[in-house]
């Protein structure tokens, strides 16, 4: 296995499964000719070719549609979003569209598109390169959300996304493209849409979260492990349909959650998770389940770090339930 | 600048201009025809439904059948049709049965899409009439994925896509006109020019001319044809799909044509246009003009009897159709996604035991 970063754990994915199968295709604005604004696609084109690898012109709701005909027709597109805060324009034709034509053609037809959007800030990127736009979707019938946090997730849950049946929003932290790096399956690696992943054991609290909050988490974990609390933490991967039965069994244990996210609070996904826990661990808990998460604010250039979670705002958290 | 001329092939004096005739056998000119009466007879019959509560809604396209059948005559085996919701009648010419349309008006167990969209939303795989949507124009780019698809796989299709006047405002529009033309697709852009989007005319919905002329921002061909002509639609439809399927590329085609009765059972159009306009348009009713033709041939002695055949096979479908049982309550949760996830198995089984 070969140390690779999370972008190149993409492209890895990417240039494995159209090999593998004839109908994947590439398509979005930049994927061609310059691989991608983040390289995510980079060589595709010059190994599977421009039909196969589409330069399209500029246009998310376009870019959208196309992608849904093309399922509809027999292929399996995966669409590029340059960042996951231009999906807007294409926000009818994902929620209108792709994420029920299922539904409403009672199975005639479907729409197994994969969207890839890099998400999430971190990167000095201002408003329009920032946000993290899960819970949209999430709250969207039909449509499966996937984010990884490690480079083996990537690979292996974009490739379980491509086989899928359903439309996938694919969210990339950009802001670990390049900074984490680990082993990586060659060839063929297939990681299950709808599998936790249980990052660090522990036995007082369990701390959930996803993409870039996974190392914020781990290293808020290390401190609360100097103060004697041993913190699990469980990376859903497969933001929705979500692993319950993996949360489930670990609050009951610990008897006490913390959700850690980096998208605005309110109607954040943190806030379903802990409904559900509340709904499900009760008779368990030793504390209310608190949130960890970005500000219900426009995401601020100049204040990014303030914005976003760190390990000291986690910490704080851990230690209000530990002393609840 | 001088607008595209518009082809009509039925002349005023009921006979066809030799020159545009598309010389089509005398069966399928009678099948043009009675589709065409086909068509109307289930609009009477469904705003009627509607109107006695039977139905909760319906989108009536009297006025522009030649528009629906003449198109759908132009599509062959193989191609794909993506649909506005005011064009059954491609649908119906294409062979789609005149019992799943009336089920999926119904909603019940003899609707093959299970009761999940309101009337006028039909779609079956079997003949690549793909599910129609209510927000205008979603529909264009998918015909522009569908043909991109079968471009790739070297397949020698055409993709019609049909939509109204309003549909030429939207971003929709635009893209996947764009799209056509850069990638070189074989799509068809079918615009009824009806006149109105609801309530919006024509020349409060766009600042040029004729929707048609749009077409050359993208680099396509943009056709106008009369629309009220089943001969003349079918002609262009045909034309340009032939004309993609032999790989030049997609066309604009802007029919100028009248929706005679309301937007939907709805709205009330009175409040937005005068009778005299709907007087006047009533007198080129495409069903009586085309009679006329027929008759000049020898084709057709008693539209009246038609009419009344349309109208008795209709009332049978209807009534076939209605003692259906309701869809099964635990069918809601179904087709969300390939297989059911555990939040629904829960809402659903809660929803069954009576917790929910």
């Amino acid at each position: 296995m070969a140390e690779v970063t999370l972008i190149k754990a993409v492209n890895d994915a990417l240039a494995t499964e159209m090999a593998r199968d004839p109908s994947v295709c590439v398509l979005g604005e930049d994927v061609g000719r310059d691989g991608g604004v983040f390289r995510a696609t980079e060589g595709l084109l010059r190994r599977f070719g421009p039909e196969r690898v589409i330069d399209t012109p500029l246009n998310e709701g376009g870019i959208l549609g196309m992608a849904i005909g093309m399922a509809l027709n027999g292929l399996r597109p995966v669409a590029e979003i340059e960042f996951s805060d231009f999906i807007y324009p294409a926000f009818d034709q994902i929620v209108s569209e792709m994420a029920k034509m299922r539904y409403r053609s009672a199975g005639q037809f479907t729409a197994a598109v994969v969207v890839r959007a890099p998400s999430g800030g971190g990167i000095k990127g201002g408003h329009y390169h920032s946000q993290s736009p899960e819970a949209y979707f999430i709250h969207t019938a039909g449509l499966v959300v996937v984010m990884p946090s490690t480079p083996s997730d990537a690979k292996g849950l974009l490739a379980s996304a491509i086989r899928g049946e359903d439309p996938v929003i694919f969210l990339e932290p950009k802001a670990l493209y390049r900074t984490v790096k680990g082993e990586v399956p060659q060839g063929e690696h297939l990681v299950p849409i709808g599998k936790g992943r249980i990052v660090r054991g522990g036995a007082d609290l369990t701390l959930v979260t996803w993409g870039a909050m996974v190392p914020v988490a781990e290293k808020a974990a290390a401190a609360a492990a100097k103060e004697r609390v041993d913190v699990e933490i469980i990376d859903p991967r497969t933001l929705w349909p979500l692993d319950i039965g993996m949360i489930e069994a670990s609050v009951n244990r610990t008897g006490r959650a913390v959700v850690l996210h980096e998208a605005p609070r309110t109607c954040g996904f943190g806030a379903e998770i802990s409904a559900l826990i509340h709904e499900r661990c009760f008779l368990h808990m030793k504390a209310p389940v608190a949130r960890v998460t970005g500000f219900d604010t426009p995401f601020p250039y100049a204040l990014e770090k303030s914005y976003l979670p760190d390990p000291e705002r986690t910490l704080r958290a851990i230690r209000a339930s530990m002393a609840f | 600048m001088t607008e595209p001329e518009i082809i009509s092939v039925l002349r005023p004096d009921g006979t066809a201009d030799p020159s545009l005739d598309p010389g089509l056998p005398d069966p399928e000119l009678l099948s043009l025809y009675r589709h065409m009466v086909l068509l109307r007879a289930i609009d009477e019959k469904a705003v009627a439904l509607q109107r006695s509560g039977r139905i909760g809604f319906f989108v009536p396209s009297t006025g522009q059948e030649a528009c629906s059948i003449g198109a759908g005559h132009a599509v062959r085996d193989g191609d794909w049709i993506f649909p506005a919701y005011r064009d059954h009648g491609v649908g119906l010419m294409r062979g789609y049965p005149l019992a799943a349309l009336v089920g999926q008006i119904l909603g019940n167990t003899t609707d093959a899409t299970r009761g999940r969209q309101m009337p006028n939303h039909w779609c079956d795989r079997s003949i690549h009439l793909v599910s129609v949507s209510s927000p205008v124009a979603t529909q264009l780019p998918h015909a522009v994925g569908a043909a991109y698809a079968a471009k790739l796989r070297g397949e020698r299709i055409a993709v019609l896509t049909t939509f109204g006047d309003g549909g030429t405002s939207t971003g929709d529009f635009h893209a996947a006109m764009n799209f056509t033309g850069v990638f070189r697709l074989p799509v068809v852009f079918f615009c009824e020019n009806n006149r109105y989007a609801i309530s919006l005319p024509v020349e409060d919905q766009t600042a040029t001319g004729t929707l048609a002329e749009k077409a050359r921002a993208y680099g396509l061909p943009g056709v106008r044809v009369d629309g009220n002509d089943v001969l003349a639609v079918r002609k262009v439809v045909a034309d340009a799909m032939a004309r993609s399927r032999a790989g030049e590329g997609g066309t604009l085609i802007e029919a100028l044509t009248y929706r005679l009765g309301p937007h939907s059972t709805s709205d009330d159009p009175t409040v937005y246009r005068s009778e005299e306009e709907v007087a006047a348009w009533r007198g080129k009713d495409p069903i009586r003009r085309f009679a006329a033709f027929l008759k000049g041939r020898g084709l057709l002695e008693d539209p009246a009897a038609e009419e009344e055949g349309a109208k008795e096979t209709v009332r049978r479908a209807i009534e076939a159709g209605e003692g259906a049982p309701p869809v099964p309550l635990s069918s809601m949760f179904e087709d969300v996604y390939a297989e059911i996830p555990w939040h629904l198995v829960e809402q659903r089984d809660s929803l069954l035991s009576g917790k929910g």
